[in-house]
C-alpha cells in the first residue's frame, strides 16, 4: 500500500522532468554530465564493483537502490573519488564528467572534488559554529572576504531551508543542533561552494520521518540548481525524489531505468522481487 | 517454536545446584569487592601520604610554647619540645623513661640546635612569658631574654615589658632597611657590575677580532669603567652608612643559663613571645611565616626563610618545557597518526616512543649534559661568546638545558596522548573536510587539529605533571642549591636563559639530605612538598581550565 502511495507520488512529481526529457531525448547524452563506462573496483583482491555502466543527467536526481554491500555506495564514491581514501583501492574503466574522465593522470583531486558536494550518512558537521561550518568550503579555497562569505552563508541556510531556524546563533556551535539540522547544515555547506553535482550518500538514515521529509523537500527544490546522485535503502524515498534509478545487487547493476518504469515495471525479474519486498 | 518447548529451550533456568565458587563467580561479586578494596587502599595511601605531609609541614610554622627545663646537673635550657619517645635500650615495660626531644636553638652559643633531655632527670620546667624567640637573618633562632636595649651607647630599654615592647617596635622599623639594602645591592650594584662585564666582554672582543681601533676603545673603555667604579663606590659606601647607623641598634640577649649575646636589632628577621601572645596573634604570626616562605628567598644555607626562587625557577622550567615539548610531540603525533604509511616501521617507531617514556630519567640528564650543555652550549659560546672563554656562558648547566632535556623526557608522553586524540577524531570530519575539496594538510590544520585540541591539552597536563616532579637529569643540567639571581630580572635581555635555576625538587632533596643541619631541615623537606604539590596541581588545574572550554566550545552532541 505504501508503494503505491509512494509510486502515485512520484507520478506526478516527476511529470514535468520526464516530458522533458521526452521532449529532448536526442539531446539526453550531451545532459549526461556524469559518465561511467565499464567501472570495476577492487578492494585488494576482492571485487565490488562490477563492469558498471550508467550516466546521470543534469538537473535530475539519479538514485542508487539496493540491499546493503551491494555496491551502490562504493560507485557514489567513485564519483569524487573519495576511495583515494581507502587503501589498496583500484579501479578499471572510465569516470567522466562532462566528457573529461577524472582518473586520468596528473588530474588535481582537490579540483575534482570541488565540483562535487557530498553529504554523508551520519550527519558530520565540525565542531565549529555554524558560520564556519557552512563557509568552510569557501574558507578552504582562501576566500576571506566577509562580505563573500556572509552572502554565501546566508544563501546556503537558506537553501538548505535552515536560515529562520538559526540565523540568530550563526555563532553557535553546530553540534549543538538537532539531527536534522546537523544533516541539513552538512547539504548547506555542500552548496555554499556552489558544486555542480550533489552526492547524497543516505541523508535520512539517520533522521526521524519529519526531519526526513523536510531533506525530501529540499532535495526537490535543489534539483531546480544541481544534479544530484542520492544513495538510498529507503526504496519510498527512491520513489519520491528520484527520477532516474540504479537498482544494485552484489556489485552488479542489475537495472537502471526512469525510476517509473523501474517501480512499476521493471524488467528484471530481481528487481521486481527486491522493490515489493518479496527479496530473498 | 510451541509453547510447551520453550522452558527446556533455556536450560540454564531450569534449578541447578551450582558451587559456591562458581555462584559468586558467575554473580562476579567478588570481583566487585576486589576492585573496591584495590581502590580503596588506593585512596587511603594517597590521602595518608596528603595528610602526613599537611600536618607536619604546616605544623612547622606555628609559634609553639617556649620551655624553660631544668635537669639534675644544675643545666638550663630554654626550647621548644618538638616529640616524646621512649629512652631506647630501656626494658623496663610498666613505666619506661621517656626522653624528649628539644630545639634549643643558640646554634652560636652551644654549638647544637637540638638536645634529647631525659624526662626523669627534669628537676623544673616552666614557660617564661617574657622569652623570646628571635629569628635571626645568621645562625638560626635565638631563644633567650633581653637583657637590654641600645642604640650605641645610649640605652633605649630594659629587661621589662616597656623594653619588649621598644625591641618590637625598633624591629618594625629597622628591619624593612635591610631588606631595602638587600635589594639595592642586588639591583643597582648587579647593574653596575653587569655593566663592567659588558665592557670587559666588549674589549675582549675587539681584541680576539684584532680591531684597528682597539686602543681607542680600550681607552673609551678604561674611562668609562673608572665612572662605573666611582659609581659602584658611591652606592657602597652610601649602603655602607646607611648599614651602620642601623646596625647601631642592637639588643643584648641571655639565654637560659645566663651567658649573653649581643644581636643588632637590623639581623632580626622576626621576634616573637611565643608564651604572651594570643591565639590571634600566633595566627598572624603563622601567616606572615607561610608569606615569608613562599615569597622570601632562603636563609641559613636554605634550611630557614623562604623558597621563592625555587618556586620561580620551577615554574618558569616547566613553562619552557612545554612551549618545547608540545609542538615537537603534537608535530611528532601529526605525522605517525595522519601521514605515515601504518605499517611495521611506524609501529617500530611507536614501540620505541612509547619506551622512550620509560628510560630512566637520569639517562636523560646525562644525555643532557653530553648533548646540550657540552654539545650545542659549547658550540653557541664558540660562536657568539668567544670572548667571555674559558667561562662558560651556555656551556654550562642553564634554566635552556634544564628545559630541553625535560623536554625529551616529556615529549613521548605529548606524543602519545595526541595520538590517542587524533585518532578519536571522528573519520566522517575528515572525509566532509576532504570532500569539499580541502588538501590533506587544511584537513588536519582546520578540522582535526582543533577537534584533538582537548586531548592535545591533556597531554600537556601529563607532561608538566611529570616535568615538574623531575630531580634526577636536573642535577647535572643545570639546577643548583642556590642561584644567586632570578632567570629573569631588570637586565637586558631580561629573560636569562643561561642561568642557573633552583628547582624545588632538588631543594627538597638537597634540604633533606645534603643540608648541614639536618633535622633543622626536616620541617622544610615537609613545607616544600606541600609546595610542590600546589604548584603541580596548579598548573595542571589551569590546564584543565583551558581543556574544559576548549571542550564545551566543542561539545559533541547526542541526537
Amino acid at each position: 500500500m505504501d508503494t503505491t502511495m509512494a509510486e502515485g507520488r512520484t507520478g506526478t512529481r516527476m511529470q514535468a522532468p520526464n516530458v522533458a526529457a521526452a521532449a529532448s531525448s536526442s539531446s539526453e547524452v550531451k545532459l549526461a554530465i556524469v559518465e561511467c563506462r565499464g567501472v570495476s573496483l577492487f578492494y585488494g583482491d576482492k571485487q565490488a564493483l562490477f563492469d558498471i555502466t550508467l550516466s546521470c543527467r543534469k538537473n535530475a536526481v539519479t538514485a542508487f537502490i539496493g540491499p546493503s554491500g551491494c555496491g551502490k555506495s562504493t560507485l557514489l564514491r567513485c564519483l569524487n573519488r573519495m576511495n583515494d581514501l581507502i587503501d589498496g583501492v583500484r579501479i578499471d574503466g572510465a569516470i567522466e564528467i562532462h566528457g573529461k574522465s577524472i582518473y586520468e593522470r596528473g588530474v588535481d583531486v582537490t579540483q575534482i572534488r570541488k565540483r562535487f558536494g557530498m553529504v554523508f550518512q551520519k550527519s558530520n558537521p565540525f565542531p565549529k559554529t555554524i558560520y564556519e561550518n557552512v563557509v568552510y568550503g569557501l574558507r578552504i579555497q582562501g576566500i576571506k572576504s566577509k562580505a563573500i562569505l556572509d552572502e554565501a552563508c546566508e544563501k546556503s541556510l537558506r537553501s538548505a531551508a535552515l536560515w529562520e531556524e538559526v540565523k540568530d546563533r550563526l555563532q553557535d556551535s553546530a553540534l549543538g543542533l538537532s539531527g536534522g539540522q546537523m544533516q541539513r547544515i552538512c547539504i548547506a555547506r555542500a552548496i555554499a561552494v556552489e558544486p555542480e553535482i550533489l552526492l547524497l550518500d543516505e541523508p535520512c538514515s539517520a533522521l526521524d520521518p519529519i526531519a526526513t521529509s523536510k531533506v525530501e523537500e529540499l532535495i526537490f527544490e535543489l534539483k531546480e540548481r544541481y544534479t544530484i546522485v542520492i544513495v538510498t535503502h529507503n526504496m519510498q524515498q527512491a520513489a519520491r525524489v528520484s527520477d532516474e534509478t540504479g537498482f544494485f545487487m552484489l556489485g552488479k547493476l542489475i537495472e537502471f531505468d526512469k525510476t517509473e518504469i523501474i517501480f512499476t515495471k521493471p524488467r528484471q525479474k530481481t528487481t521486481e522481487d527486491y522493490i515489493t519486498g518479496r527479496f530473498g | 517454536m510451541s509453547a510447551s518447548a520453550r522452558p527446556e529451550a533455556f536450560p540454564a533456568a531450569a534449578p541447578h545446584r551450582a558451587s559456591l565458587a562458581e555462584f559468586l563467580f558467575r554473580k562476579g561479586e567478588p570481583m566487585i569487592w576486589l576492585a573496591g578494596a584495590g581502590l580503596s587502599v588506593s585512596l587511603l595511601l594517597i590521602f595518608g601520604l596528603l595528610a602526613l605531609v599537611a600536618v607536619r609541614g604546616l605544623g612547622f610554622f606555628w609559634p609553639h610554647a617556649l620551655v624553660r627545663i631544668e635537669t639534675v646537673d644544675g643545666r638550663k635550657v630554654l626550647g621548644e619540645v618538638l616529640s616524646r619517645e621512649p629512652m631506647p635500650g630501656v626494658k623496663d615495660r610498666v613505666s619506661p623513661p621517656t626522653r624528649i626531644r628539644v630545639k634549643i636553638a643558640n646554634r652560636d652559643l652551644n654549638g647544637l640546635d637540638f638536645r634529647w633531655i631525659e624526662e626523669n632527670d627534669i628537676v623544673r620546667r616552666d614557660a617564661p612569658p617574657n622569652a623570646l624567640l628571635v629569628e635571626r637573618q645568621e645562625y638560626g633562632n635565638f631563644h633567650g631574654f633581653l637583657q637590654e636595649l641600645r642604640r650605641g651607647n645610649e640605652v633605649l630599654g630594659a629587661a621589662d615589658a616597656a623594653g619588649l615592647a621598644r625591641l618590637q617596635e625598633m624591629q618594625q622599623k629597622i628591619r624593612p632597611a635591610f631588606e631595602e639594602l638587600r635589594d639595592s645591592e642586588k639591583k643597582d650594584v648587579g647593574a653596575i657590575n653587569a655593566a663592567l662585564e659588558r665592557d670587559r666582554l666588549a674589549i675582549r672582543r675587539a681584541e680576539l677580532k684584532k680591531d684597528p681601533d682597539l686602543v681607542k676603545h680600550r681607552a673609551a673603555s678604561e674611562a668609562h669603567q673608572t665612572e662605573l667604579r666611582r659609581r659602584y663606590e658611591e652606592i657602597r659606601e652610601r649602603l655602607e652608612a646607611r648599614r651602620k647607623v642601623n646596625a647601631a641598634v642592637t639588643a643584648t640577649l641571655i639565654d637560659a643559663e645566663g651567658k649573653s649575646k649581643t644581636i643588632p636589632v637590623f639581623d632580626m628577621v622576626r621576634i616573637v613571645q611565643p608564651n604572651a601572645v594570643s591565639f590571634a596573634q600566633k595566627a598572624a604570626i603563622y601567616l606572615s611565616r607561610i608569606r615569608e616562605f613562599v615569597f622570601d628567598e632562603p636563609r641559613e644555607s636554605n634550611t630557614e626563610g623562604g623558597v621563592f626562587p625555587a618556586i620561580f625557577g620551577t615554574i618558569l622550567m616547566v613553562v619552557l618545557m612545554s612551549i618545547v615539548a608540545v609542538p615537537f610531540g603534537v608535530v611528532a603525533a601529526l605525522y605517525l597518526r595522519e601521514y605515515a604509511k601504518q605499517g611495521r616501521i611506524v609501529g617500530l617507531v611507536r614501540i620505541a616512543v612509547n619506551n622512550l617514556a620509560g628510560v630512566p630519567s637520569i639517562v636523560f640528564g646525562i644525555f643532557g649534559l653530553g648533548f646540550f650543555v657540552y654539545g650545542v652550549g659549547g658550540w653557541i659560546d664558540r660562536l657568539f661568546y668567544p670572548e667571555a672563554l674559558p667561562t662558560p656562558t651556555f656551556g654550562t648547566g642553564g634554566i635552556i638545558w634544564c628545559a630541553l632535556t625535560l623536554a625529551i623526557l616529556t615529549v613521548p608522553v605529548v606524543v602519545v596522548a595526541t595520538e590517542e586524540a587524533l585518532a578519536a577524531v571522528p573519520p566522517g570530519m575528515r572525509h566532509a573536510s576532504l570532500a569539499l575539496g580541502a588538501t590533506k594538510w587544511q584537513t588536519t590544520w582546520r578540522v582535526v587539529l582543533p577537534a584533538a585540541a582537548p586531548g592535545i591539552l591533556t597531554g600537556l597536563i601529563l607532561a608538566m605533571a611529570r616535568g615538574t616532579g623531575e630531580v634526577a637529569p636536573l642535577m647535572i643540567v643545570g639546577v643548583v642549591k642556590l642561584a644567586p639571581t632570578l632567570p629573569v630580572d631588570g637586565i637586558f635581555p631580561f629573560l636569562h636563559l643561561e642561568r642557573k635555576i633552583m628547582h624545588l625538587g632538588f631543594h627538597l632533596y638537597d634540604v633533606g639530605f645534603q643540608s648541614p643541619n639536618v633535622e633543622a631541615a626536616i620541617p622544610m623537606v615537609y613545607t616544600t612538598t606541600i609546595l610542590l604539590l600546589v604548584i603541580v596541581v596548579a598548573l595542571n588545574l589551569t590546564a584543565i581550565v583551558i581543556r574544559n572550554a576548549l571542550r564545551k566550545k566543542l561539545k559533541t552532541s547526542t541526537f
